[in-house]
C-alpha cells in the first residue's frame, strides 16, 4: 500500500531493516532528519543512537561500536565529511565495517545548507590521506535509498571498510509516493567472525577480507590505525607495510564485479549516452523519455555504485555511442572518470553550480 | 610449621619491553595500570586498552588485553562507542596531555555524559613524541621547543574541567605514587566517567629544558594550585545503563510510515504541478502534504519539494506539489498552477508564475498583485468563503479551491486527509469547504 515519505525515511527504514544497531551523528541540514529518526527509533529496537559533540566524536563512536560488534552508521553533509576525514582513514586502515550517509548540499564551506548539489562525488573518494579505495553508492529514487542503504551495510561487512551512501538534499527531502512494503530488500550478510583466529589481520592472499573478532569474545582483539603486522602491532618493515597496503587496495579492486551497479537503459542506434546519478539522474530519465518520444534514440546509464567506478558496465553502455553526456550538480567532477574510460569519445559536461536542479530541457540544449 | 602460599596477582602485560626513554614516566604508569587490571581481575579479552597518539599512544602494545590504537585526541570517542555498544567491557583510555588538548571537547563532553570509561592522562607537560613542544598543560614560564622564551599560556586544569562538568571521578596524582594501581582500580570500579591526571617526567625534553625533577613537579603543582587528590568523586548514573533503562521503558518499536488506503477516485488525465507560495506560519507545507495524501487516496501519485529559508519561522514557505496518474520520477516539471498566498511567497514564486503556459492558472489571495503571465488568473473571493479565514487557513483553502478548479481529486478525499490530522481537524474540514465555495464563486 502506498505511503508518502522522503528519501531520509527510506534510508532510516533501510538501515533498520539491515540490522543497524548503532548510530552517532551531529545535526546538519539536510542530513538531520536521519539523526532525529534514529534517535527516536534505535532505542526502541534495542540499539543505541547518540548525538555526538561534533562529527569527529560521532564517527569515532561508530568505529568503536563497530569493533564491539555493532552495525554502525553515521550521517552528515559535506562540512561533516570534512571533519570525518581523518577517521575515515582510520576505518580504512583498521578495516572497520561502517556505513556513512552523505546528504550533499552546496559547497564549498557552509555553502547552501538547503541547496541541492553533488559536489562531494570526488571528495568522498579522496577525502582521507593515502588515496586507498573506498566504496560509494548513489541511489536516485526513494526506493533505491532503502535498497542501497541495505546494500551498503552488506558491502561494509563483505569488505570490512567504510561504505558511503551519497545522496543529496533533493533526494532526501523531496516527498514521494512509495510502497514501502514493496521496496526490494538487499541481502545483508552476517558479520564474518572467527572463533580462534591466528591473526587479527591477514594480507595473503592480498584480495581476501579477513573475518573479524569482536571485543570480549574469548580472545584479546587488537586494532590500530598505524601501519601494522597481522597482530596489529606497529611495524615499519617494508615487506609487511607493503603487504598491508596492497591488501587494502586488492580486497576492493580485485572484487569490483561484486560492487558494480549501473542501471543501464540502452537503445539500439543511440548516438548519445547520458550518465548521471542521484536526483539528477531522475531528471535525466525524464529528458531521455522526452527525447525518445520525439524519435531520437538515446541511452541512459544511472550509476548506483560511484566508487569504484563501474568501468565494465559503463564501457559496455558506451559501445556504439559517439558522445557521452555526464549530468551532475558540480563543476563536472564525475565526468573526469567518464573521460578516462571514454576511449576518445566526446564527453560533454551538463552541470549546474547555482544551487538549482537541472531541467530536462537543458539536456536538449546540451545536445544542440 | 604451616606453609604459606602466596598467589601473585596475574599480569596483563605481554613480554614486550617498554620502548620509552630511561626515566620516562610512562613505564611506571603502565605498571600501575597492570596492577589495577590484576586487582580488577577481568578476563584479558574483556579489557580494552584504548590508546591515543604520541609516546603514550604506544602503550597498548605492552598489554595482553584487547586494544584500540586510534587517532590523536580521539581515544575518548572510540572508548565511548565501545562501551555503549557493549557495556560489559572494561574500557581504559591512555592519552597524553597532547591528546587531552586536541581532544578537549571530548573530555568535557565525556565528563557531562558519564559513560563508564576510565581515562589515564600521562601528563608530562609537553609533547614527547614530536620533540618537546608545549601542550595545553605546560606551566606558565616553562621552556619548550615552541616556547623558547617561556610559555605565556596558562595551563589547563584537567581535573577541575572534568569535575565542573560532572565527571563521576577526577583525581590528580603522579607517576611516583605507590598507590597508583589501587587508585586506577578504584576509578575503574566507580560508575560513570573517571579521569586520572597523572603528572610525570618526560626525561628527553621537559626535564632537560626546565631542569625539572620529581621535586620540581611537586613544587609546580603546589604553585599552580593544581593539588593532588580528588577533584570529584560522586555518585552518578552511568550513561549506557541509564540509556538502556530509558529504552526498555519505551517498547513502542520503530515508527513505520502510515499506509494510505485508496478510498476515492480521480479522473485526472495527466501530470499537474501546483506551486503553493506563502509565508512561514501559513501552514503551506502541511496543506501540500494533505493534498498529496488526498491525491494518493484517490489513486494518484504525489510528490512534493519544499523550499524555505533555514530560519523556518520567517520568510517564504513554498511547496511544489506534483500529482500524476502515473509514477513520478522527478518533480522538475514546469508549473501548471501557481498560488500566491503571501508577499514572501509571491516574491519567491515570481519565476514560477512567469513560466505558466496559456493553459496555466494563477491563483492569488486578495491584495496581492498578480504578476504578468500567460495563463488565467483567479483572485480568490474570500467573501464567498462562508467563514472568516485566518492567515493560517489560506493555504488549505486555496489548495481546496485549486483541487476543485482543476479537478485534481474529489474534495472529500482532502476532507478525509485533514480530518485524520493531529490538531484542529474540525476547523480544517470547514476550511476545505471554504475553498470549495471560493472555487464555485470563481466559476469552477
Ligand atoms: C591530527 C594529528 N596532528 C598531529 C599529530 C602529530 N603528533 C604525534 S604525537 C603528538 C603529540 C603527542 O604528545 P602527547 O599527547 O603529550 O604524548 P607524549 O608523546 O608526550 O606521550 C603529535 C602532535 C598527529 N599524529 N595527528
Ligand atoms: S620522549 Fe618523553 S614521553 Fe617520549 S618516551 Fe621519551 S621521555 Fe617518554
Amino acid at each position: 500500500m502506498p505511503s508518502y515519505i522522503d528519501g531520509s525515511t527510506a534510508i532510516v527504514l533501510g538501515a533498520l531493516d539491515a540490522g543497524c544497531d548503532f548510530f552517532a551523528g551531529y545535526p546538519i541540514t539536510p542530513a538531520s532528519p536521519i539523526l532525529m529518526a534514529l534517535m527516536r527509533d534505535l532505542p526502541r529496537s534495542g540499539g543505541v543512537a547518540v548525538q555526538g559533540e561534533d562529527e569527529i566524536a560521532s564517527i569515532g563512536m561508530c568505529i568503536g561500536a563497530s569493533l564491539a560488534g555493532a552495525r554502525a552508521m553515521t550521517a552528515t553533509s559535506g562540512p561533516g565529511i570534512s571533519l570525518y576525514s581523518e577517521n575515515l582513514g582510520l576505518a580504512v586502515m583498521g578495516e572497520v565495517p561502517l556505513v556513512v550517509i552523505d546528504v550533499q548540499r552546496l559547497g564549498p564551506a557552509t555553502g547552501g545548507a538547503t541547496t541541492v548539489a553533488q559536489g562531494d562525488v570526488q571528495f568522498v573518494r579522496w577525502g582521507t590521506s593515502g588515496g586507498y579505495p573506498i566504496i560509494a553508492l548513489a541511489p536516485s529514487t526513494i526506493a533505491e535509498c532503502y535498497t542501497l542503504t541495505m546494500r551498503a551495510f552488506d558491502l561494509a561487512e563483505r569488505f570490512r571498510c567504510p561504505v558511503f551512501v551519497l545522496t543529496d538534499k533533493d533526494l532526501n527531502l523531496t516527498m514521494g509516493t512509495a510502497d514501502v512494503g514493496a521496496f526490494p530488500p538487499a541481502e545483508v550478510r552476517a558479520r564474518a567472525v572467527e572463533e580462534a583466529p591466528d591473526a587479527m589481520y591477514r594480507y595473503e592472499p592480498s584480495d581476501e577480507t579477513t573475518p573479524m573478532v569482536r571485543y570480549g569474545t574469548g580472545r584479546p582483539v587488537r586494532f590500530t590505525g598505524s601501519t601494522h603486522d597481522e597482530h596489529a602491532f606497529i611495524t615499519k618493515d617494508p615487506a609487511r607495510v607493503g603487504a598491508l597496503n596492497r591488501h587494502l587496495i586488492d580486497k576492493i579492486e580485485e572484487h569490483r564485479d561484486e560492487i558494480e551497479m549501473v542501471d543501464a537503459d540502452l537503445q539500439d542506434g543511440a548516438a548519445t549516452l547520458v550518465v548521471s546519478y542521484g536526483s539528477t539522474a531522475a531528471v535525466m530519465r525524464t529528458a531521455v523519455r522526452r527525447a525518445r518520444a520525439a524519435g531520437a534514440p538515446v541511452s541512459m546509464a544511472t550509476v548506483h555504485s560511484l566508487w569504484p567506478v563501474p568501468e565494465t558496465a559503463l564501457v559496455e553502455a558506451m559501445a556504439g555511442v559517439e558522445r557521452v553526456v555526464v549530468a551532475e550538480l558540480n563543476p563536472g567532477l564525475y565526468a573526469r572518470e567518464i573521460e578516462r574510460i571514454a576511449a576518445g569519445r566526446e564527453v560533454r559536461r551538463l552541470t549546474r553550480i547555482d544551487g538549482e536542479m537541472l531541467a530536462p530541457e537543458e539536456f536538449q540544449e546540451a545536445l544542440a | 610449621m604451616t606453609a604459606v602460599t602466596i598467589t601473585p596477582l596475574g599480569s596483563y602485560r605481554n613480554e614486550r619491553p617498554y620502548p620509552f626513554c630511561p626515566g620516562c614516566g610512562h613505564g611506571p604508569i603502565l605498571d600501575a595500570l597492570d596492577r589495577a587490571l590484576a586487582l580488577r581481575g577481568a578476563p584479558a579479552d574483556r579489557v580494552v586498552v584504548v590508546s591515543d597518539i604520541g609516546c603514550s599512544g604506544l602503550s597498548d602494545q605492552y598489554f595482553a588485553t584487547s586494544a584500540f590504537h586510534g587517532l590523536h585526541g580521539r581515544s575518548i570517542t572510540y572508548a565511548t562507542g565501545i562501551k555503549l555498544a557493549d557495556p560489559t567491557l572494561e574500557v581504559v583510555v591512555i592519552m597524553g596531555d597532547g591528546g587531552t588538548g586536541i581532544g578537549g571537547a571530548h573530555l568535557i563532553n565525556a565528563a557531562r555524559r558519564n559513560v563508564g570509561i576510565t581515562v589515564l592522562v600521562m601528563n608530562n607537560l609537553n609533547f614527547g613524541m614530536t620533540g618537546g613542544q608545549h601542550s595545553t598543560t605546560t606551566p606558565e614560564g616553562a621552556i619548550t621547543s615552541t616556547t623558547p622564551g617561556g610559555n605565556l599560556e596558562r595551563p589547563l586544569d584537567i581535573c577541575g574541567t572534568a569535575a565542573v562538568n560532572g565527571a563521576a571521578l577526577a583525581y590528580r596524582c603522579t607517576s611516583f605514587d605507590d598507590d597508583l594501581g589501587e587508585r586506577i582500580a578504584e576509578a575503574m570500579a566507580h560508575p560513570g566517567f573517571a579521569v586520572l591526571d597523572v603528572w610525570e617526567l618526560c626525561s628527553a625534553y621537559y626535564v632537560r629544558s626546565n631542569r625539572f625533577s620529581r621535586k620540581g613537579m611537586e613544587q609546580t603543582m603546589e604553585e599552580l594550585g593544581l593539588r593532588r587528590g580528588y577533584a570529584a568523586r560522586r555518585d552518578v548514573r552511568e550513561f549506557s545503563a541509564a540509556y538502556r533503562e530509558a529504552a526498555a521503558a519505551d517498547a513502542a518499536g520503530p515508527v513505520r510510515p502510515g499506509d494510505i488506503p485508496r478510498t476515492h477516485r480521480s479522473g485526472l488525465d495527466g501530470r499537474r504541478t501546483v506551486v503553493l507560495a506563502g509565508a512561514a506560519g501559513g501552514r503551506v507545507l502541511s496543506a501540500a502534504r494533505a493534498a498529496a495524501r488526498a491525491a494518493i487516496a484517490s489513486g494518484l501519485y504525489a510528490a512534493q519539494r519544499d523550499d524555505y529559508p533555514v530560519t523556518v519561522k520567517t520568510g517564504h514557505s513554498v511547496a511544489s506539489l506534483v500529482v500524476d496518474p502515473h509514477p513520478i520520477d522527478d518533480v522538475s516539471a514546469r508549473p501548471d498552477v501557481v498560488a500566491l498566498l503571501a508577499p514572501e511567497g509571491a516574491a519567491r514564486a515570481a519565476r514560477d508564475a512567469a513560466r505558466l503556459g496559456p493553459g496555466g492558472l494563477l491563483v492569488a489571495v486578495p491584495g496581492l498583485d498578480p504578476p504578468p503571465h500567460a495563463g488565467r488568473t483567479v483572485v480568490l473571493d474570500t467573501d464567498a468563503a462562508g467563514m472568516r479565514l485566518a492567515k493560517a487557513d489560506l493555504a488549505l483553502a486555496a489548495t481546496a479551491a485549486i483541487a476543485a478548479l482543476e479537478s485534481l481529486f474529489p474534495l472529500e478525499a482532502l476532507r478525509d486527509a485533514v480530518a485524520g490530522g493531529p490538531k484542529g481537524a474540525e476547523r480544517m474540514v470547514e476550511v476545505v469547504g471554504a475553498g470549495e465555495a471560493m472555487a464555485a464563486a470563481a466559476g469552477g
